[in-house]
Order: structure tokens, then C-alpha cells, then sequence
């Protein structure tokens, strides 16, 4: 089952409240998305960690539902 | 609640290589694009190590999620440490910083000039 661009963007960022998320869905079939992600909340996180913050937002949906999804972490001041 | 099983292979995967990818597919046919990207960059830079194929062995594919409370494949490990996914392993190797941690741990690598 596809999900929706809109629909992870807004479980990022009702974790992540600051975050500014760009999306683009790579193949238009809702199933390929990159994000980049910029947020205060990365300061002080390597990027690993920075990274584990965002599938943490997007809960068991990340290897499930959402199969396909790159993501870039930005630490903005 | 007792230790998965399944980590006690992969620890011992993991200290019995210096680079470990946790994949899909192998080496020469990789099945899925994201571990694809790692096996050229770690060619590219004439590394050698093992992968592991988590597509054969569902256990495997399971417990390596647990093990590094990352949910995806690949995964790459160095000198037993978690160090990221294709994103990750990309971003690093651009910024030149995944060369420099193999030169770091004594991982021989090809100079790219």
C-alpha cells in the first residue's frame, strides 16, 4: 500500500517540530521519496543519529509501507 | 528478556571482518538499488569484505535491524562498528570522510588519483 508525500512529512515533523522537510517522489508512484530534512533539533547528533531521530518520526511505516525512502539530515542554527 | 540468538552470528561476523555489508543480494547481483550503491562505492575504493545476503536468511534480516535499532538494508560495518545506510555511506564517501575513516581503522584502500 503507497503512502502519501504529505502523509510522511507530516509524522517527521510532528516529531521533529522545527524541521523543514523538502520531499520529492523519485519515480511518481508514491513508493520512491527522498527528503531533506533540516532541523535545530541535529545539533550535537552524528549523522547516524541524526538519522535514527527521523525513522523514529516515521514509526513502523520505515521497511514496511515505506520501502523506498532516502534521506538527507541538515543541521540548520 | 534474553539476547536474540541471531546476534551472536553477527558478532562474530563482525569481529571476524573488518567490513561487514549487510545486504540484499550479493556482491556481484545485488536486489535492490540502495545496496547496489554501496558495493560500487566499496569496489570503487578496492575494499574487501564480506557481505551478507539477508534476503537468504530471514532470522538475519530481522535481527540486524534490532541489533543496530536501524530499520533498514544495507548496513555497513567497520571494525564491528555501525556505520550507516547507503545514504550515509554516500554522503561520507563524497565528503571523503568514508576513505579516511577506512585509512583510520587500517583498512587499505585505492588511491583514487
Amino acid at each position: 500500500m503507497p503512502i502519501k508525500a504529505e502523509e510522511i512529512v507530516t509524522m517527521i515533523t510532528t516529531a521533529i517540530p522545527d524541521a523543514r522537510v523538502n520531499i520529492t517522489d523519485l519515480a511518481g508512484d508514491d513508493n520512491h521519496f527522498h527528503a531533506d530534512i533540516y532541523s535545530e533539533s541535529f545539533a550535537g547528533k552524528s549523522r547516524v543519529e541524526q538519522h535514527k531521530t527521523v525513522y523514529a518520526a516515521l514509526g513502523d511505516k520505515m521497511g514496511g509501507v515505506l520501502h523506498a525512502l532516502s534521506i538527507k539530515t541538515f543541521q540548520t542554527k | 528478556m534474553s539476547e536474540n540468538p541471531v546476534f551472536t552470528q553477527i558478532r562474530s561476523d563482525l569481529s571476524a571482518n573488518d567490513v561487514v555489508l549487510y545486504m540484499k543480494g550479493t556482491q556481484v547481483f545485488p536486489q535492490c538499488g540502495f545496496s547496489a550503491v554501496v558495493v560500487n562505492i566499496l569496489n570503487n575504493l578496492g575494499v574487501t569484505f564480506k557481505s551478507v545476503n539477508v534476503l537468504e536468511d530471514e532470522d538475519v534480516r530481522q535481527a540486524i535491524k534490532e541489533f543496530a535499532s536501524w530499520p533498514t538494508i544495507p548496513q555497513l560495518y567497520i571494525k564491528g562498528e555501525f556505520v550507516g545506510g547507503c545514504d550515509i555511506v554516500k554522503e561520507m564517501f563524497s565528503s571523503g570522510e568514508l576513505q579516511d575513516l577506512l585509512k583510520d581503522k587500517g583498512i587499505a584502500i585505492k588511491d583514487a588519483a
